[in-house]
């Protein structure tokens, strides 16, 4: 992909790309952190229809969005050799039972035989967590395991 | 009343009603300075309330703003950025100079103010406000334009060129012969490129020298060293605001930051007040002799603005709106137009009708400019569609 990364002299960087249907979509990154996300206008191409501004956390989860699938997609690429293992992202919400709980507290491995082998966190990797990694509502668990041990696992984060 | 007494009610009237301004200003979206220039204008001399009791403190106060304003102007910049807009903006930057500053000069030769009077009429007409530019820019969402780029580079051109243009005028309104004239030109190029050469190798170390965890001790170092280095910049012709500037440029990195962030407040205050007195120095009686002057300026520079930024745009391969909107976007002028002229007239080098002239193109370019940027869009789209029906309903 070609990031074209433009100094905006006194303000900041822009770092934006053209997609395939021929927009421009990109962030501008001010001095001071600001976050802005834009988007090109589909009849001029030089002009945005939006510069979002977004807090850290607004732009983490964004990333998280657009990330995580990837990341299971590529996941699943790898384990399309061996028959009966799947991937699947698995979120922890707000309202389920271990935001703020360890993944040792979730028993998956014993309970469902599913390993969780990534947590996609604020547009962040973290590879092979440890039983301790503690939860946070809108966390992304990157879970391999048979079809039904999956199906399982989301009932434990669900329902406990 | 005693003096002090008197003093303090002025000039906290005067503060309180520039607040008052300014919230106005705020509320229909315009840059302040117009307002603190009328509010001036209200407050001095053959105004309804002549102030007179708060010289002393206006007079230091207006030339820490010009310091300040400066100063920060420099922090928003690195040397390496400077270079850069240069490399990429030369040549928009020469037309630039070239469409602007002329119709500037030709209104002093034209109204007898002389070679002098031309000079500095050629910087008022000529800068765009950087502040106003990157404020309008901001709230109208267009920082992430493709055209954005273009504006900003022209404006890191055109204070660059301030930096060039503010000793050479000192030193020529200083009233130095020709020669000593070109021995002040030379200093001060000597100077800027020492300054900008330590500032691209050592500006850590310029850094270090007035960082502090304390922002106390911050705030005393980064305000004492601007005013120290302004003083021996003065002392030296080479004008105290390019000093500013230039200490402005050497700070960099988090320092540059945290000042910038530290010194806003101070700067707002501060060149409020210097707004204010460049009114103050002026009778509004003055003005309405010369506000047809003002007005055909106003008209003459907008088109040439529009057109330097079109074209440069149309060089980086911006479409025709785009074009449309960075020549918009750069017609403001506004705190270095006065600045200029506020030197001038300190000199007392000038006639005194410039200040009048260069209040009210101010006035008009301070309130066409984000007026300009606003309604370029609609008004390029409909020229833009007014043909094609034409062909359509020719066709038909």
């Amino acid at each position: 992909m070609n990031v074209e990364v433009t100094p905006l002299p006194g303000i900041g960087v822009r770092k934006d790309f053209a997609t395939r249907a021929g927009r421009r979509i990109g962030v501008v990154t001010q001095r001071d952190g600001k976050i802005e996300l834009i988007v090109s206008k589909a009849d001029d191409v030089d002009a945005c229809l939006a510069s979002l501004p977004l807090t850290a956390d607004e732009a983490g989860a964004l990333a998280n969005l657009l990330g995580a699938p990837q990341l299971v997609a590529q996941l699943t690429e790898e384990h399309r050799e061996l028959p009966g293992i799947h991937t699947r992202q698995l979120p922890i919400t707000e309202d389920g039972l271990f935001d703020g709980r360890t993944l040792g507290d979730t028993a998956m491995r014993t309970r469902t035989s599913v390993s969780v082998v990534a947590v996609a966190r604020a547009g962040q990797v973290h590879p092979s967590p440890t039983p301790d990694f503690t939860f946070t509502a809108g966390d992304l668990l990157v879970a391999v395991g048979t079809s039904e041990g999956l199906d399982a696992a989301a009932k434990i984060l669900k329902q406990g | 009343m005693d003096h002090t007494a008197l003093s303090l009610i002025e000039l906290g009237g005067v503060f309180f009603v520039l607040g008052v301004l300014g919230r106005l200003a705020g509320r229909i979206g315009l840059s302040p300075i117009p307002l603190y220039l009328l509010g001036g204008l209200c407050f001095g001399s053959g105004g309804l309330i002549p102030l007179t009791d708060i010289g002393d403190f206006t007079h230091l106060a207006s030339e820490i703003g010009v310091v300040l304003l400066l100063l920060l102007l420099g922090l928003e910049y690195s040397a390496a950025e400077l270079f850069t807009g240069l490399r990429r903006s030369w040549t928009a930057g020469l037309l630039d100079i070239v469409l602007n500053a002329l119709p500037g000069a030709a209104v002093a030769l034209l109204l007898g103010w002389g070679p002098i009077g031309a000079i500095v009429m050629a910087g008022v007409t000529y800068i765009s406000s950087s502040g106003i530019v990157a404020k309008v820019l901001g709230d109208l969402g267009r920082l992430g334009n493709r055209e954005t780029p273009v504006v900003l580079s022209i404006l890191v051109f055109e204070d660059l060129v301030m930096a060039l243009y503010l000793p050479i005028l000192t030193a020529i309104l200083g009233g130095v012969s020709f020669l000593g004239g070109l021995e002040a030109v030379g200093i001060s190029l000597l100077v800027i490129t020492v300054v900008l050469v330590i500032a691209l190798k050592f500006g850590r170390y310029v850094s270090a020298i007035v960082d502090s965890d304390d922002r106390e001790v911050f705030l005393l170092k980064i305000l004492g060293a601007a005013l120290l280095v302004a003083g021996l910049a003065s002392a030296m012709q080479v004008s105290a605001a390019v000093g500013a500037f230039l200490l402005g440029i050497a700070v960099s990195g988090s320092t540059a930051h945290n000042a910038t962030r530290l010194l806003e407040p101070l700067r707002d205050l501060f060149a409020a007040v210097f707004f204010v007195v460049f009114g103050l120095n002026t009778d509004p009686a003055s003005i309405p002799p010369v506000l047809g002057w003002a007005v055909v300026l106003a008209l003459v520079t907008t088109l040439t603005k529009v057109g330097t930024g079109w074209w440069a745009a149309r060089r980086q391969g911006i479409g025709k709106l785009g074009r449309a909107r960075a020549g918009a976007a750069l017609v403001a002028r506004g705190e270095f137009s006065i600045v200029i002229a506020g030197l001038a007239v300190t000199a007392g080098a000038v006639d005194g009708e410039l200040a009048a002239l260069a209040t009210a193109y101010v006035l008009l370019m301070a309130i066409l400019g984000p007026t300009a940027a606003r309604i370029v869009e609609p008004v390029a789209r409909a020229l833009q569609r007014k043909p094609r029906e034409q062909r359509t309903e020719a066709t038909a």
